[in-house]
């Protein structure tokens, strides 16, 4: 066995155990830690395919913002444990019929999934020789797809919008900070020297 | 490649490794006896001066101390959590240390994306505090977690554009390439330091904000959240958060280093400078960066926290948004950078 299938396996073999972990585990907040050990293991798994862009954007988005913000959200919940197990009886069936039938659909699928034999050889955009896959991939954003490109910035950039007039609201009775009017104040208008008489205060 | 050549390749790379880590360490060890020292000469005191001569053995004085304590773990801990944190703290920022080139070509995986990887790796950092302010199961370590995590976020976003022009100006994403762009026939002055100023001086301010350095050591502000994620750790873990603390800052050090101030290269591009070896002159650089940041800690108060978030998203963001368009149509209109040539 060569070194790249061990760490194929290692990779894979962690990644699985944590994915299951994720729905097994009792507390969330373990369940997002096993999260971002899987997304980690299936940076692994790219790296071995030889997209490294690809891992490292992977591990940047993912597991270093998008997962920040989960392991947030769980941290701010208030669970209760017991409540949490109080239903599982009750959803047991329907929950384990919808699980069996997705299960065999999938088998039924992948059983028999097949990809054609000369397919591989026309994929639209193969990768030059002796170019990077960052630059192959640069190359291919802004030429061949620039449009689809800036279109799914501007969806983006409307999500953001959004999201910001969703959740900003002005409180009028805030007392707000202007640093420029800060950094105006001189200690002539700041400060006032009073001479306090003794035994009878300002 | 045969099988025997991969495993002596994984060999190679374990043993580079272990000598990198083993080196990285005592250097450590002595970067955190100057911080103090020149922490103490700004005050005029004498910083420590009793173990060794001139003091010089301290941290290993306070690496026994630390590891002979009895760790405590609180009672309400999670304590899988709790102890798994400053393990992953201190593996990832020592994880960074595999790609940094201290000379031509001398670093232990030398990755076409190199830089991405630094970066991806020091975004993980936010994980370890995260994670050991929750699993404390106390209030000082959660604040200091949820305003460590927002400043480290709203930081990268800063660093992420610097690094951007950089990377349109080299054209590589490989460290040891943009090195290589920066050796011209100017020397020191055909470094990135100077056509990038602004994004030098940004570049060092978020890299202040990112390791938690004062002025913007508002996770662990001692006057309002105790000792901020660390509060319930002691003994080995302490000691693990601190040792990646100061990690981080030789990595971001050395970041700073290769981007703006010319890794390797000599300042000076004539005889007899360009014979002094590489790794001399890149630990002179890194040198000089802590100094800087050893300086700013003894000598700025600390920031406000909504000051900080107010550097970070209306001042920094804007002006390196604006000089990530500026640099590129530059480079598009006169063709300079080695990013054009291919």
């Amino acid at each position: 066995m060569t070194v790249a299938a061990l760490f194929f396996y290692l990779f894979s073999a962690v990644m699985i155990a944590a994915a299951f972990m994720v729905i097994a585990a009792r507390n969330p907040v373990h369940s997002v830690l096993f999260l971002i050990l899987a997304f980690f293991n299936a940076a692994g798994l790219f790296l071995l395919l030889g997209a490294e862009f690809l891992a490292m954007i992977l591990v940047v988005v993912y597991v270093g913002a998008v997962a920040v913000l989960f392991l947030f959200v769980v941290m701010m919940l208030d669970v209760d444990f017991a409540e949490l197990r109080q239903g599982f009886l009750q959803y047991l069936p329907i929950g384990g019929t919808i699980g069996a039938i997705v299960l065999i659909e999938l088998v039924l699928v992948l059983a028999s999934f097949t990809t054609a034999p000369g397919s591989i050889a026309n994929v639209t955009t193969p990768l030059p020789p002796g170019m990077s896959n960052t630059m192959a991939l640069g190359r291919v954003l802004y030429t061949q797809y620039v449009y689809l490109f800036q279109a799914a910035g501007l969806v983006l950039l409307t999500a953001m919008i959004g999201a910001i007039v969703l959740t900003l609201r002005h409180k009028v009775a805030v007392k707000r900070q202007n640093v420029a009017m800060q950094n105006a104040r001189t200690p002539k208008e700041a400060v006032e020297l009073r001479k306090v008489q003794s035994r009878q205060g300002i | 490649m045969s099988e025997t050549g991969t495993f002596l390749a994984v060999l190679i790379a374990l043993v580079k490794s272990v000598a990198v880590l083993f080196l990285l360490l005592i250097f450590i060890a002595y970067v955190l006896y100057a911080d103090r020292k020149i922490w103490a000469a700004v005050q005029l005191r004498r910083g420590p001066n009793v173990v060794g001569p001139w003091g010089l053995l301290q941290s290993f004085a306070d690496m026994l101390k630390f590891v002979l304590k009895e760790p405590v773990i609180p009672d309400g801990a999670n304590k899988g959590v709790f102890l798994l944190a400053p393990f992953v703290m201190g593996m990832l920022s020592l994880a960074a240390w595999a790609v940094i080139p201290i000379a031509d070509g001398w670093a232990v995986a030398d990755l076409n994306v190199g830089i991405l990887y630094i970066f991806a790796i020091s975004s993980l950092s936010v994980y370890g505090i995260i994670m050991g302010g929750w699993a404390s199961n106390s209030k000082y370590p959660f604040l200091s977690a949820l305003r460590s995590a927002a400043q480290m976020i709203s930081y990268e976003v800063s660093i992420g554009f610097v690094i951007i022009t950089v990377l349109l100006c080299a054209g590589s994403l490989n460290l040891g390439e943009i090195v290589a762009a920066q050796d011209t026939d100017y020397g020191l002055l055909g470094w990135y330091w100077l056509p990038l100023f602004p994004m030098f001086v940004i570049f060092f301010i978020s890299a202040l904000a990112e390791t938690n350095r004062p002025p913007f050591d508002l996770v662990e502000a001692e006057s309002e959240l105790v000792a901020g994620f660390m509060v319930e750790y002691s003994s080995t873990p302490y000691m693990l958060f601190m040792l990646a603390e100061y990690v981080a800052i030789i990595t971001m050090c050395a970041l700073t280093t290769i981007l703006f101030l010319g890794g390797w290269l000599s300042p000076l591009p004539f005889e007899p400078f360009t014979s002094v070896p590489g790794p001399i002159w890149f630990i002179l650089k890194v040198c000089a960066v802590f100094f800087m940041f050893a300086m700013v800690k003894a000598f700025v108060p600390r920031y406000r926290y909504d000051q900080l978030m107010r550097l970070g998203w209306k001042i920094f963001l804007p002006i390196s948004l604006a000089m990530v368009v500026l640099v590129a149509a530059v480079l598009q209109a006169t063709g300079w950078g080695a990013g054009m040539a291919q």
